[in-house]
């Protein structure tokens, strides 16, 4: 919770946060004691070995020693080996959303958070979520690059303009936390600050029905897709063979007139109705015109969440 | 006949006064010094140089810190807030850490070191000081004139389109200050190679040596990294290429890969040198030769090698892929280990030693502590998960401050300590000068300990104001900034005195080994009457003390 005064630890209030903790414990207990190893040899020598002290036996001191060279290359090696792989399995999980996550949306703009959630409410700097659900956030940035960090939640993510990126949480405590700006994003970056508001299941489910009920980013896309006039090219029977059909090309893999292949994510669907012209895909001509300018990030999600609306059978 | 140097002389205090001739008294007026092509006259250039911008560096950070007493924005305006942090952290970086040791000392010493007449190409060194101060007239003009708010990792696309202010002369300061460091670096690398003493292998090199060899490599093959992403910055705002941004089609993360490209490596560039400074004072304080020689230079190269493959892991949140992560996690540990090595053998080379607390070797003792600290720190950030709680937080700040203050700093005022005498031909005072050794080591501790807490806690850097339970902590640290400060002020003060008041030194006040005490102090500006000729590895105290005693008995 906000506002509790003194503390040296924060608090844990996702899955993530024990396991990261005890990695951090862990760190704590190798580095203290190696700090505290080499400050007592330092201490201990200084003094047994100091100037002034004539009764000690400095004969054959050694100047080199190849046993000692290797273990202490070797034994720090293997405990390094051991936290990397540690680390390295916790952030694998970290940043692969399971599939059933909530996904929720949301883009940083100097100096504020909007969410949208998957049935339409919208809230800015505010961001309510239920506790003991997976939620995956997809983020995006309207400017500079902007960082998406709860620290009672262990997670932080950039979020970044040009490209959408993820991260996932699954919360175990209700309560306010602190959500900050952690990338340096201009004059008021230290006032992009938010709350996440965790609330039992039901009370989140009352909450949503209560806000200002507003249109679904689905149906918005699909809205969209007609006010933009995307339809008159892209229709399901792919009718015109002019350009390529959108159904079931999210999550595939697109080859492109170059030769390259790439795979059909958001990122590439927005630079797809953003800049067309930068991936053609292969059989088509550069037909499409350019969306650049006339479209927002929100409208640009509405967009995507109806194509991948799409590729579900 | 050549003069055979393994065995120095002893000079009792006594008898000593300063050289007839020498480099200071070779000429008074400024055209003298603006234009002198003497190895030690560029270093003093420097060494006041660097003075000024450490000062100022500092008075930006002492707003800073007095700012963050209070969570609200009590003391200046959040637009001034932002300038200031990146004011200190340009000034530190770009015109005191990176030159410090290499350009106050390396200059100083290279030559000295190597039995040599001057460095390679003296002229080209006198041309890098010009470099240096114009690049840094062009910076402070920028930083005074307008002041920038980027921070001195000027990420685009904030850099590149949004900030309004004077980022382009900034990075044309840098840009420029960064030739200077390469000339540098070449002009140490020829030297190396070219101009040892007879007989001065490379096994008998001092480490300190070592340790500038490896970072000139690091100054020549990644400043040039540096140059061409400020060029590309540059470009960006008066073209509008749409390299970095993304509504022209351009990648922000690019900058991101090259900016660290150089800028990881650089933090090696501003340690490595404190490290090899921390090999000379050891030895000498300890009267011993240093503990694993060899694994103690080499380490210095697999430093400077595996600083290059690291840059990555300032990316693991950005959004880089989670096996890029991976790998750059992985490299990052590799260089834990040739930093954990030398750490372990300073600290055996005391074992079995004659150690005495003189100033510098109580900066070389609180250089292992503070670095053994910052370094361990080190595992915390490059484990993948734990990195991404503490990235871009106060832990990160706590962390490069151990290493480039406790460690970078505190190495150079060591040197400095140490190689006084040398240089001016003057002691300090002694009990004022371990004095302030051990008011900086408390002070750094009580102002960046916190730090890591904070850190922990979430409280994200680069913030003006934060909320109310982090005061404590930040209480702390700026508490602890003043003490340091003091700390700061205390050799600025004492050793300006000692220049007219202080204890005339003898040739070789340590008794240490090494070519640079085998002249007079300060050397005359030829350096050496007669070509030194080595026949002794670096280190042979044994044989030093041993002939004292033989010569006491006589
Ligand atoms: C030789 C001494 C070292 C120096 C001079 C140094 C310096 C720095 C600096 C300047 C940063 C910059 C952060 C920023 O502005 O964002 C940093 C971050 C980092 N350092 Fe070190 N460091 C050293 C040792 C180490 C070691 C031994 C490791 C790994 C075992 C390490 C791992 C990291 C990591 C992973 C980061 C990035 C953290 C982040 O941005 O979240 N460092 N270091
Ligand atoms: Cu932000």
């Amino acid at each position: 919770m906000i506002d509790d005064g003194f503390r040296l630890m924060p608090e844990q209030a996702s899955t993530l946060a024990p396991s990261v903790d005890l990695l951090y414990y862990f760190l704590l207990s190798v580095s203290t004691f190696f700090t505290v190893l080499i400050a007592v040899l330092i201490v201990y020598f200084s003094i047994k070995y100091r100037r002034g002290n004539q009764q000690v036996d400095r004969s054959k001191g050694e100047d080199h020693s190849l046993w000692l060279e290797v273990l202490w290359m070797v034994v720090p090696l293997l405990i390094s080996m051991a936290i990397f792989a540690w680390g390295a399995s916790l952030y694998y999980s970290e940043y692969r959303p399971p599939d059933d996550a909530i996904e929720i949306r949301g883009v940083g703009k100097q100096w504020m958070w909007k969410f949208q959630h998957p049935s339409g409410q919208r809230e800015i700097n505010d961001l309510h979520v239920p506790l003991g659900y997976p939620v995956k956030l997809t983020l995006i940035s309207e400017d500079v690059i902007h960082s998406f960090f709860v620290p009672a939640f262990r997670t932080k993510r950039d979020v970044v303009p040009g490209r959408y990126t993820n991260c996932w949480f699954e919360a175990t405590r209700t309560g306010t936390f602190h959500l900050f700006c952690a990338e340096y994003c201009g004059t008021n970056h230290s006032r992009m600050i938010g709350r996440v508001i965790v609330m039992e299941p039901a009370e989140y489910e009352r909450w949503l029905a209560n806000s200002n009920m507003q249109e679904s980013p689905l149906a918005a896309g699909k809205r969209l897709y007609e006010e933009f006039r995307c339809v008159t090219c892209h229709r399901p029977e792919g009718a015109t063979g002019r350009c390529p059909p959108l159904e079931g090309l999210f999550g595939r893999d697109v080859k492109l007139v170059d030769g390259t292949t790439v795979p059909a994510d958001e990122t590439y669907l927005r630079e797809s109705i953003l800049r067309p012209a930068a991936k053609v895909v292969a059989g088509f001509e550069p037909l499409m015109p350019s969306y650049e300018g006339q479209i927002s990030e929100e409208q640009l999600i509405y967009l995507i969440t109806y194509i991948k609306s799409l590729a579900k059978p | 006949m050549t003069a055979a140097l393994d065995r120095p002389t002893s000079v009792s205090p006594e008898s000593v006064s300063l050289p007839k001739r020498h480099y200071l008294n070779s000429g008074y007026t400024v055209r003298s010094w603006l234009f002198t092509t003497d190895h030690k006259r560029i270093a003093l250039l420097y060494l006041v140089s660097i003075t000024a911008f450490f000062v100022l560096g500092g008075i930006a950070a002492t707003l800073v810190r007095l700012d963050l007493m209070t969570p609200q924005a009590d003391l200046v305006r959040s637009e001034t807030y932002n300038k200031l942090f990146t004011a200190h952290g340009v000034i530190m970086i770009f015109f005191f850490l990176v030159p410090s040791i290499p350009a106050v000392m390396g200059n100083f010493l290279v030559p000295l070191m190597l039995g040599a007449r001057d460095l390679a190409f003296p002229r080209l060194n006198l041309l890098s000081w010009y470099v240096y101060m114009v690049g840094g007239v062009f910076t402070l003009y920028a930083l005074l004139a307008g002041g920038v708010d980027t921070g001195w990792t000027f990420y685009a696309p904030y850099s590149s389109t949004y900030s309004n202010t004077y980022v382009m002369a900034t990075a044309v300061g840098i840009f420029i200050t960064g030739f200077s460091s390469i000339l540098t670096g070449l002009n140490f690398i020829v030297t190396i190679h070219k101009m040892r003493a007879p007989g001065q292998v490379w096994f008998r090199l001092p480490l300190f040596i070592w340790s500038i060899y490896a970072t000139s490599i690091i100054m020549v093959l990644g400043t040039p990294v540096l140059a061409i992403t400020l060029v590309l910055v540059g470009l960006e705002r008066l073209l509008g290429l749409g390299i970095f941004d993304p509504r022209l089609g351009g990648d922000p993360i690019l900058f991101q890969h090259l900016f660290w490209f150089y800028s990881h490596p650089a933090v090696y560039i501003m340690i490595l040198p404190s490290m090899g400074v921390v090999s000379e004072i050891i030895p000498c304080f300890c009267r011993k030769r240093p503990f694993g020689y060899e694994f103690i230079g080499f380490s210095s190269f697999a430093i400077a090698a595996f600083s290059f493959l690291v840059w990555g892991h300032h990316l693991f949140v950005s959004g880089q892929s989670i096996y890029a992560g991976l790998v750059f996690s992985m490299l990052s540990y590799l260089v834990a280990i040739p930093s954990a090595v030398k750490v372990f053998n300073w600290t055996a080379t005391l074992h079995k030693g004659s150690i005495s607390f003189d100033t510098p070797m109580l900066y070389a003792l609180g250089f292992v502590g503070l670095f053994t600290m910052g370094g361990l720190t080190g595992l915390f950030v490059a484990a993948l998960a734990v990195d991404v709680h503490v990235h871009d937080t106060y832990f990160i700040v706590a962390h490069f401050h151990y290493i480039m203050v406790g460690g970078a700093v505190m190495g150079y005022l060591g040197a400095i300590h140490f190689w006084w005498p040398k240089m001016t031909g003057r002691l300090y005072p002694e009990g004022w000068a371990r004095l302030s050794a051990i008011l900086i080591f408390v002070g750094f501790n009580l102002t960046f300990f916190p730090q890591y807490i904070l850190g922990y806690l979430g409280m994200p850097r680069r913030y003006h104001i934060y909320p109310p339970e982090f005061q404590v902590l930040n209480v702390m640290s700026s508490a602890g900034a003043s003490i340091l400060g003091v700390g700061y002020l205390f050799p600025l003060t004492y050793l300006i005195w000692s220049l007219f008041y202080g204890k005339v030194a003898s040739a070789n006040p340590w008794r240490a080994a090494g070519l640079e005490w085998q002249t007079p102090s300060p050397p005359p500006t030829e350096n050496f009457a007669r070509t030194p000729v080595v026949r002794h590895e670096a280190y042979d105290y044994p044989a030093i003390d041993n002939q004292q005693v033989e010569e006491g008995l006589r």
